[in-house]
């Protein structure tokens, strides 16, 4: 247990992640994704020589380089914040989150800004041919900068390859292919990635359609949207394919908050998928009446997770009282067990310090039993705090943030396909209907994207690292005061700096690539 | 072939790249130091954009370099990273800060609908320099110093100095270390210039700044290292682990290493030489001697604060609490892995070279820059 746990230093902690997490995802997405596509275009124009393609690659490149700034502003407090306000998570995971970081800065980022430099700068200095491979190292670097970050939040979801030391009190890294190639790592960062790709084409999408609505650069929003329709659906295809290889992965190693995701309290055989549900207030949802309205396709949620209608799915009480039916213990039983695996670190501290060899050697090996940690290590985290309830997520956030990104990845998908459709048959310039609809969908992709990663982390609480290690026990011992004032710093520059980036980007939009250029 | 090397090594090699990614980054800061040099050698709104534009293709270096300086420390020396950061809160956090509004200040400067307009991003690029480099260097002041904290046997920290971290400035010995990477980092900034920009009333007035930096430089530098040579330094016994003050400790590890005596020697002497020619002849290369010498001087201090038996960063408050590399460092494995890894850095130094050097044959003039597609 911990003693006199200061509630608001954990949750303005926790707010003050989100915040500089979510400012983040507001900007990367786009980075990731467009940078694809900027190497497309680019590389069409040297194909064909046509000036007009070196315009359109020049004119997303310039809103690109206004939005990658601002990603990389909100990026170095995401890396620094992991020991400014959850130094103790630092210490417990340095030894594999530390690996992942050191290899992203140096294969990353300084792939990303070396080329990014003469992506900007090289037009009129070296060759059509360098400055192309430099604009699609910029968009392999900074995809990579992606995967490392990403395999180093699965380990947190997912901790693998790695022993727990009593004599360091951390876990250890014993194996590095294990933590880089888990299958949740693997489908988390194409998960990631392709909404990314989905966004920023809908980003091209939108923008060029607001030209063909003006009647401006026709030429240039006609070839974009092209370039865009098709990669965007491709990457919403691959978007629904990996979006479910994470579902059956959360089903594998997180089926708590899979249970959260669908609002399944009681736990069935042949359960159903509630395709559009609204929630009933907490009482009414733990006296068994979870939802007011709901449309439930039968059968497929169990399809869905474990590839098979009948399967059983177990729900938010089996977790919280137990199902021995099926295998699954209650949460007062993990509390227990933790506590066991907790009490045995204890010891071995004692042991240590009264100079007992044999005491701390047996208490070692205990650790490394794989016995110990199947029925005790694993349920290390349930040690540190009593209350059943702490150990479940807030299931109407991630019930509805699931829902939301689900609904409109469907939705891009048949937006993609029809634009593909229209472009074909030359239309898309007299479809004034989805011209004026193109903008609106833009927003549509960032709240998607923000849904999505409200599910991954939001649905996984309490836990900094997946049983292991509970927010109260990783956050870093300082006044929630100071937080609150730092809470506030970061909000009130980043929002600032938000509204400065949109100001840019929509003069840059309305200026149109024809006046880019030149010192003003 | 890593796996053969002892833990012990592995932890003096991992020391070794961190050590060389601090000196690099403190070469880099010339553009922390030139940013708070842009309204005084920039007289008018062209010069000034020369001024910025020239630093706007070096800034992310910087920027990259002290993201991976700190991954790469976390990731070696973790238990520094939990007990520097998550301790020494507010100077951390307004390092940070600093480098936030630097990031998008030369891309939203000279932007159409900027929103806070252009003095405001020429003033965040001026207080990043100013407290970027005065604060950090701070803050590495601390590695000789040492800083109130304890840490308990789970390796969690409770720090006990007042200001969470800011205290540390109130040591005259940090401070003079921050004002030395401060100056340092103008004079640097100033033979840049001189060396990047093809414009005659920049490069007259990066000289004279040259000048000027220096004489501040050496005093608060020579200030610094002669008083760190008596100081009483933490020393460890390497058997037990045990920490204990040891007086003219770091004095004795350049004496005992003659290896970082040369470096620091000869640093010194590239960084002299640099700003010698820079003045008195008025050359151009200024920054190519006294930028590997920055380098150089850097290492040998910070390997004298990590070898030979002494703690690196050390708690004055409670000296078993004091981290060395062995203490703090990952486990043999992870060392391992990593080291793999550091095998990729003198290709990532390769290309960085090929592609500068095809960008920068020429000096930055003002006809290239009406030219350009993408300006600052």
């Amino acid at each position: 247990m911990i003693q006199s746990i200061d509630w608001s230093l954990v949750d303005w902690s926790r707010a003050q992640f989100a915040l500089t997490a979510m400012y983040h995802w507001l900007f990367v997405p786009l980075t990731l994704g467009i940078t694809w596509m900027i190497a497309m275009m680019e590389t069409i124009y040297v194909k064909t020589g046509d000036p007009e393609w070196k315009k359109i690659t020049q004119f997303w490149m310039k809103l690109f380089g206004i939005n990658f700034a601002i990603g990389v502003a909100t990026g170095i407090i995401m890396e620094f914040e992991f020991g400014t306000n959850w130094s103790n998570y630092s210490w417990f995971v340095g030894d594999i989150f530390g690996a992942p970081l050191a290899i992203e800065g140096i294969m990353a980022f300084f792939m990303e800004s070396t080329f990014i430099a003469i992506m900007f700068f090289g037009w009129n200095k070296v060759s059509k041919k360098f400055h192309l491979a430099a604009t699609w190292l910029t968009a392999l670097g900074a995809n990579l900068s992606a995967l490392w970050i990403l395999v180093a939040n699965a380990w947190m979801q997912n901790p693998t390859g790695t022993t727990f030391n009593p004599e360091t009190a951390r876990n250890e890294m014993t194996n590095f292919w294990d933590v880089l190639f888990s299958p949740v790592a693997i489908n988390k960062f194409l998960h990631t990635i392709t909404s990314g790709m989905v966004l920023a084409a809908i980003f091209v999408i939108g923008i060029s359609a607001w030209f063909l609505l003006k009647k401006r650069e026709v030429r240039l929003a006609l070839r974009s949207i092209t370039v865009a329709a098709v990669f965007g659906l491709l990457a919403s295809v691959h978007v629904a394919l990996t979006g479910d290889g994470s579902a059956k992965q959360i089903a594998k190693v997180q089926p708590l908050k899979l249970a959260a995701m669908e609002g399944l309290y009681q736990g069935t055989d042949e359960a159903g998928l509630v395709a559009i549900g609204i929630l009933n207030s907490k009482e009414k949802r733990e006296a068994g009446d979870v939802f007011a309205f709901k449309i439930e396709m039968p059968k497929l949620l169990s399809w869905m997770a474990y590839g098979d209608p009948k399967s059983f799915v177990a729900g938010i009480n089996d977790y919280k009282n137990g199902n021995p039916e099926q295998g699954i213990l209650s949460t007062p039983e993990k509390i227990q067990r933790g506590k066991v695996a907790r009490d045995a670190l204890a010891q071995y501290k004692n042991a240590r310090a009264a100079g007992d060899v044999a005491r701390t050697d047996s208490i070692k090996t205990l650790f490394q039993d794989a016995a110990f940690k199947e029925s005790y290590f694993r349920y290390f985290g349930y040690g540190f705090m009593d209350d059943v309830n702490y150990y479940l997520p807030n299931v109407p956030l991630t019930f509805y943030s699931f829902h939301i990104m689900v609904i409109l990845g469907f939705g891009f998908m048949v937006f993609f396909a029809l634009i593909l459709f229209f472009t074909a048959r030359g239309e898309m310039q007299d479809r004034k209907f989805w011209l004026r609809l193109a903008p609106w969908i833009i927003p549509m992709a960032y709240i998607a994207s923000q849904s999505g990663w409200i599910v991954a982390e939001l649905g996984r609480q309490p836990w900094t690292i997946q049983d292991l290690l509970p927010t109260v026990a990783a956050v870093s011992k300082i006044d929630a005061g100071a937080v609150m004032v730092t809470f506030a710093l970061f909000a009130v520059t980043f929002t600032v700096l938000a509204i400065a980036e949109v100001s840019i980007m929509l003069k840059a939009i309305k200026n149109g690539p024809k006046n880019h250029g030149g010192t003003k | 072939m890593f796996e053969s090397l002892s833990h012990l090594v592995l932890q003096q090699y991992w020391w070794i790249i961190v050590s060389l990614l601090g000196s690099v980054l403190v070469f880099l800061m010339f553009v922390q130091g030139g940013q708070t040099l842009i309204g005084h050698l920039g007289k008018n709104d062209l010069e000034k954009t020369l001024l910025v534009n020239s630093l706007g293709r070096k800034w992310e270096f910087t920027f990259t370099t002290l993201v991976t300086f700190g991954g790469a420390f976390f990731a070696s020396f973790p238990l520094f990273y939990a007990s520097s950061f998550g301790g020494a809160y507010w100077v951390w956090i307004i390092i940070l800060f600093a480098f936030v509004i630097q990031a998008v200040a030369y891309e939203f400067r000279s932007k159409a609908g900027n929103f806070l307009g252009k003095r405001t991003y020429e003033s965040f690029l001026f207080i990043n320099g100013l407290l970027g480099t005065i604060l950090i260097g701070t803050a590495v002041g601390t590695f000789f110093t040492g800083s109130q904290f304890s840490i308990n046997e789970l390796r969690q920290v409770t720090w006990e100095g007042p200001a969470r971290g800011l205290e540390a400035a109130l040591n005259i010995q940090n401070l003079a270390l921050g004002l030395s990477v401060f100056f340092l980092s103008r004079v640097l900034g100033s033979l840049y210039f001189m060396n990047n920009i093809d414009e005659s009333t920049i490069f007259t007035r990066s000289k004279r700044q040259v000048m000027i930096s220096s004489i501040a430089f050496l005093v608060v530098f020579l200030f610094w290292l002669i008083r760190l040579m008596f100081l009483e330094g933490f020393a460890y016994n390497p058997v037990n682990g045990e920490v204990f003050l040891e007086k003219s400790k770091y004095l004795h590890n350049i004496l005992e290493m003659p290896v970082v005596l040369v470096l620091l020697l000869v640093g010194v002497v590239g960084v002299l030489y640099g700003i010698g020619i820079a003045i008195f002849k008025g050359s151009r290369k200024g920054i190519w001697f006294a930028g590997p010498g920055t380098i150089l001087t850097v290492l040998s201090l910070f390997l004298i604060a990590g070898f030979n038996n002494t703690a690196f960063y050390p708690s004055s408050s409670n000296l078993q609490s004091s981290l060395t590399i062995v203490n703090a460092s990952s486990s043999k494995f992870t060392l391992t892995a990593m080291s793999y890894v550091s095998l990729m850095v003198p290709f990532v130094i390769a290309y960085m070279w090929y592609a500068w050097r095809s960008m920068n044959r020429k000096p930055m003039t003002r006809e290239e820059l009406n030219q350009e597609d993408h300006v600052y």
